[in-house]
């Protein structure tokens, strides 16, 4: 199923024939800038993008500024500092519709596994002068700050996802982006399942496709990068992949791009956490909403 | 452009306020004090979020290792795999398959191509062409930002082909890859890296005839060095004043310091000095191993000298460093026999593992340990770019004296272009560009 609304191109003004360009907004937060490279990749078509939108703010690729307003925004990155929590809540209030890109700002990403972790003693290990470095107490997705309208998932995300979301934007149609499991992207491909064939640990069947199941397309488990599909049962999955392997080892295979989903999450607690949570020290449980900032 | 303010200033005194500098890769800002002529503070600034990457390491495998570090950064990912899996594979005592070896290098080849096509088309060109972006250039220019884009496309293709995605690919593993690669599959990218190297040669061309500011600077530049190769997966690491050792022992002769105004750990060598990795480094250090065809070039330009001080020549380097990692991806391709298996097998266990590549923005090195169930202890992860910029304020503070005459927004445009010569990379050394020139009243 696919939650996110048709999304509104420019709104037409009554004496224009054509619709305004839609303005648009490329922003990040603590992240790789892979997913925003993705709109620069997108080499074949970026040029006739570009002349169809009004790009207002794309700090990696323009030194015009804007703050706004946006017709769209997108979002890369966690929100990992002070500032970033204020800025998204000013960013939220002067766009139409806000598009978070990618597993750091859909589910947290990767610097989320720091969010098991005590952070004055994870930020102590890492910086010798802990107090000249800003930063909030969880890395954490931006749906915990704002309203969310469209997710893009990945990391990174998908190239013809999101050429895919510009061309539904440009027609002002609904987004074709699909929820369903890895493994049917797999069956289509006709690549043969290395969990059945060859015993690898894989979190396909509870991982939503848009990659092009390129992990088992090339000899390897899935990892989860797009984080859970819809009604993930991770419980199920990770009772079978227990067979044979310790708990630890079950918890990591969750503890990845999107651990900090709500599905993976609760499959790493009930693991005993993320590896590394030995040291430093670990927190008995993920720490409340409330602790934060 | 940027928010600028210049108060009523006396001559000789500068103040440039940028709150965030663009067509870099993440976020931060340059702080530059001028008074009386005298420039009395030059800091970049970076204040990209911290995300604590060699924490997020501890407790993992080797392998897992491999695809958390290339989160890092969306531009390089390759050069933070291949830098951990050849530390992993020294330190375990793993030997790899020669024809392994070839692939690596032809995807690092692929991830040169693609981030040095982004860099010299989409975020320095508009600099020296009075341009925005590549997007506005494009009204005008449309033939040079279509070639580099098809540029940029090729390298993301090989990127593609042998690591199933163009950003953060997933076939590297300790030991090889996660599969095999058919001779079919990688001559299929002949023809792809035929036109690369045609659009690297135009690139150079068009990189040598830009007009370019004045400027020499004066310092150290440190870079691999290889017997045979033009270095990225392997050599040892020189210095232009005579520094040589090996990739493992970076430690011997750096190390990273914390600054107030960084969000990355500066990298100075043991004596306090900055130095200077990257394109110029390496063309001026290595310049002997370039590929034949890139060599010509080199000496085509006649710009090899000036490469070796003038930043704002780093575009031309960048340009002959697209034609040597065409042009060997060419000659891989074209000698490519597969390995007999995807990966060595190895075992996991105790090691201390370390070694330094050649990332696009220069060099890399990290260093793990790992236990006895093989899980990694420690980590240290030194990018580009946080050993760059003492470096990068040393220059800015060496050239902010000559724009002191020149009207506001020029002065702020030469000292952007003159940071983006550098091509840093703010993810990365992140463990922020928001460029602030100040003086004091």
């Amino acid at each position: 199923m696919n939650t996110c609304a048709p999304i509104a191109p420019g709104r037409r003004s009554p004496r224009a024939a054509t619709p305004r360009r839609p303005r648009i907004g490329v922003v990040k937060f603590a992240s790789c800038d892979g997913c925003q490279l993705t709109l620069l990749d997108l080499e074949d078509e970026l040029l006739a993008i570009a002349q169809r939108v009004d790009l207002i703010e794309f700090a990696e690729a323009t030194s015009r500024r804007s703050a706004g307003p946006f017709d769209v925004l997108f979002v890369e990155g966690s929100v990992s500092t002070p500032d970033q929590a204020e800025e998204i809540g000013r960013l939220r209030a002067v766009t139409h519709r806000l598009v978070t890109i990618g597993a750091c700002a859909t589910a947290g990403g990767i610097q989320a596994i720091r969010n098991w972790f005590d952070h004055d003693e994870i930020r102590a290990a890492v910086y010798p002068e802990p107090q000249y470095v800003e930063s909030l107490a969880r890395a954490r997705p931006v749906s915990d700050f704002v309203a969310v309208d469209a997710e893009l998932r990945g990391c990174p995300i998908s190239p013809g996802q999101l050429r895919e979301f510009l061309v539904a934007l440009l027609t002002g149609r609904r987004p074709q982006l699909p929820d369903e499991a890895v493994c049917l992207e797999c069956k289509r491909r006709g690549v043969v399942c290395v969990a059945v064939a060859e015993g690898i640990a894989c979190l396909g069947p509870v991982t939503r496709t848009g990659c092009g199941a390129i992990c088992p397309a090339y000899g390897r488990g899935c990892y989860g990068c797009f984080g859970p599909r819809e009604s993930a049962n991770t419980a199920s999955l990770a009772a079978w992949l227990g067979d044979g392997r310790s708990a630890a080892d079950v918890g990591r295979l969750f503890a990845g791009f999107t651990a900090w989903s709500g599905p993976f999450r609760s499959v790493v607690d009930a693991t005993g956490g993320p590896p590394g949570t030995g040291a430093p020290r670990p927190r008995t449980a993920p720490p409340r909403e409330t602790t934060d900032a | 452009m940027h928010d600028t303010n210049r108060l009523l200033e006396p001559a000789g005194d500068l103040t440039i306020d940028i709150a965030g500098l663009t067509r870099v890769e993440g976020e931060g800002s340059l702080r530059l004090q001028v008074r009386d002529g005298v420039v009395e503070k030059a800091h970049l600034e970076i204040f990209e979020a911290p995300r604590y990457f060699e924490q997020l390491v501890v407790g993992r495998t080797p392998d897992e290792v491999i695809d958390i570090v290339a989160r890092i950064c969306g531009i390089c990912p390759v050069a933070y795999q291949m830098t951990a899996v050849h530390a992993f594979e020294h330190g375990l005592g793993i030997a790899i398959d020669p024809a392994v070896r070839a692939l690596r290098r032809l995807l690092y080849c692929g991830e040169w191509i693609e981030s040095h096509a982004l860099h010299v088309y989409l975020l320095h060109l508009p600099d020296f062409l009075g341009y925005a972006s590549a997007l506005e250039m494009a009204r005008d220019q449309r033939a040079a930002v279509e070639s580099g884009l098809a540029l940029k496309k090729a390298g993301n293709r090989i990127v593609e082909l042998i690591g199933g995605r163009a950003i953060h690919p997933v076939s590297v593993r300790v030991g090889g890859f996660s599969r095999t690669f058919r001779r079919a599959e990688i001559a299929a990218l002949r023809e792809t890296a035929a036109t690369a190297l045609e659009l690297a040669l135009r690139t150079v061309d068009l990189a040598a005839g830009l007009d370019t500011p004045e400027f020499e600077r004066d310092g150290r530049l440190v870079a691999l060095r290889h017997p045979t190769e033009y270095p990225m997966n392997e050599g040892r690491i020189v210095s232009t004043d005579g520094l040589d050792i090996a990739p493992t022992d970076w430690r011997s002769a750096f190390s990273e310091e914390q600054v107030a105004w960084s969000h990355a750990l500066q990298a100075r060598d043991r004596d306090g000095r900055a130095y200077l990795l990257g394109p110029m480094a390496r063309v001026t250090l290595a310049g002997d191993r370039l590929h034949p065809i890139a060599a010509e070039a080199l000496a085509r330009t006649g710009l090899a000298r000036e490469i070796a001080v003038n930043p704002y020549r780093s575009i031309v380097a960048r340009a002959i460093e697209l034609v040597d990692a065409s042009a060997e991806a060419l000659d891989i391709i074209e000698t490519y026999t597969p390995p007999d298996a995807p990966a060595s097998p190895w075992r996991p266990g105790p090691a201390r593992a370390a070694w330094a590549t050649e990332a696009p923005r220069g060099l890399i090195f990290h260093a793990y340990e790992l236990d006895e169930q093989g899980l990694v202890s420690h980590a240290q992860i030194v990018p580009p770019t946080s050993q760059n910029q003492a470096a990068i304020e040393a220059d800015l503070a060496a050239f902010a004296p000559r724009v002191l005459d020149l009207p506001i927004d020029e002065a702020t445009l030469r000292i952007e272009q003159l940071i983006r010569s550098y091509d840093p990379c703010i993810s990365c050394a992140t463990h922020f560009l928001d460029l602030r020139v100040e003086t004091v009243p």
